[in-house]
């Protein structure tokens, strides 16, 4: 997150021609396109819910792999950002890095010998990184053991939010652990301070896996039978019903407990039963009642091969 | 066993420094290392850099006026960040930088940078940065206890030090 140097001393939009980025990255003018698919970018974690629900010239940038993109005039006037599954932090850093060396060229980033790069909001100023780790920790919310974690986490300064971010709501019992200091440790230092939590948060995980697993495994399985069994047949389901009983079969596939199902179809079925996704699978605009009754449809076809109509 | 230079404790750490060439060996005991490095940093702070000491006295700012001061680059007051919570330029910064040191300190418990640097940074100033990453690095070393980084750090410390020194003398 890094502000640029004013040009004029009222407004700081910029000009897309201005921006020095890469031909292989898709240009989008958020303003220009319907509520819908913007809301599909914020469920693809392309833009954020701040970028989407804006006002004023704003954009994003992004790669055909959806693993970089750069958010123009949201909070501050760039946001770069960069995704990659498993524990990739370096490679993430790298890939940032030389993105933010690149605009450095052609822009001159506003910074103060002190703090560092300037941003609108004090909470992201000096480097403005924010290194973030997306884990699924079902087993530690199933044991209610998840506040207890989350308490030490942010004992030593690290945040817990949700599957879009900040202020966003926990679905799926998938958790954001990131950093909450950006001034005072390099960015080095900062990933180094979030890598070095996760393989704890893991093994947690893990034994809280390991003790539901010994104590009420028939419990256990016949929860996750149930939620897969819902899934399967349920001809209207809202998007938090799914996220929840998605996280509970995922769990079951982990655990070995449930094997006619791939994890992958399962995160798929996690972005795709979003609400601008299914609108956008429908190409057509839908109340919440007939999401409802598509997203049941789909889930259904994707886990049984039932037509999805 | 050797006993530590300091107190009668037994030494568990043995530091050997070089300087100009010449080694010494320093037997300390766990409490005594822990101080001794951090002494280390402390004394290579110089002048003008981040001032603690200062920052208490600027906690508590004067309520009246302040809310409404007006940055004359943007025209957001103080008490217009204070609703929305984001600033409205980067002048912001150096208008309002009373009352944010404090906020910014309550917020990262620092509040010095020590992170990338843009590429057109002079070079004085790129050094002062790295003996402030070094530094801070030092301080995560001995909180570890990870002494043969913190000696190596202590040494990288001395040496950018003597280097912003040599330019100093030489612009003068």
């Amino acid at each position: 997150m890094k502000w640029l140097v004013a040009r004029s001393p009222t407004r700081f939009a910029i000009a897309w021609g201005e921006l020095p980025v890469p031909k292989v990255l898709n240009f989008v003018n958020v303003p220009s396109l319907d509520e819908i698919s913007q809301q599909f970018l914020v469920e693809r974690q392309l833009i954020s819910r701040e970028l989407a629900e804006g006002d004023g010239p704003r954009g994003v940038a992004f790669s055909s792999a959806e693993d970089v993109s750069i958010m123009v005039n949201e909070e501050d006037h760039l946001r770069l950002q960069v995704l990659r599954s498993g524990l990739a932090l370096d490679e993430c850093w790298e890939e940032i890095n030389r993105m933010d060396d690149a605009l450095e060229e052609e822009l001159t980033f506003a910074f103060h010998e002190k703090y560092g790069y300037l941003t609108a909001c004090p909470t992201n100023v000096g480097t403005g990184i924010r290194v973030s780790v997306m884990l699924h920790l079902p087993a530690l919310v199933q044991t209610r053991e998840i506040q207890k974690v989350f308490h030490s986490l942010q004992k030593i300064n690290l945040a817990v939010r949700g599957l879009y971010g900040e202020g966003s709501q926990a679905l799926g019992d998938f958790y954001q652990i990131s950093n909450q200091y950006t001034l005072g440790l390099s960015e080095t230092q900062v990933i180094d301070k979030v890598r070095s939590v996760i393989p704890r948060l893991l093994d947690y995980e893990r034994r809280a896996r390991t003790a539901m697993l010994e104590e009420k495994k028939e419990q256990l399985h016949d929860h996750i039978a149930r939620a897969s069994g819902i899934l399967r047949s349920a001809q209207t389901i809202s998007s938090e019903e799914t996220m929840h009983l998605l996280s509970s079969v995922r769990l079951g596939v982990n655990l070995g407990l449930i094997d006619d199902v791939e994890i992958s179809t399962l995160n798929e079925l996690f972005i795709m039963t979003q609400p601008a996704h299914l609108q956008k699978l429908k190409k057509t605009e839908l109340d919440s009642a007939d999401r409802n009754k598509a997203r049941a449809a789909l889930i259904r076809n994707r886990l049984t091969g039932d037509s999805q109509d | 066993m050797k006993k530590c230079r300091r107190c009668s404790k037994s030494a568990t750490l043995h530091i050997t420094e070089l300087r100009q060439g010449e080694a010494t060996e320093i037997h300390l005991c766990e409490t005594c290392a822990k101080d001794y490095l951090s002494q280390a940093e402390e004394v290579s702070t110089p002048d003008g850099d981040v001032q603690f000491d200062q920052l208490e006295e600027s906690e508590q700012p004067e309520v009246s006026g302040i809310d409404d001061r007006t940055c004359p680059n943007c025209g957001i007051t103080f008490r217009e960040f204070r609703t929305q919570g984001r600033l409205g330029c980067p002048h912001d910064y150096v208008e309002f930088e009373s009352d944010l040191i404090p906020l910014i300190e309550n917020i990262h418990g620092e509040t010095q940078h020590c992170g990338k640097l843009p590429k057109r940074a002079p070079d004085s100033s790129r050094r002062q940065h790295q003996l402030i990453r070094l530094r801070s690095e030092l301080k995560v070393a001995v909180e570890e206890e990870n002494y043969e980084s913190a000696a190596r750090l202590r040494d990288e410390i001395q040496e950018v030090e003597s280097q912003l020194q040599g330019n100093d003398s030489s612009e003068e």
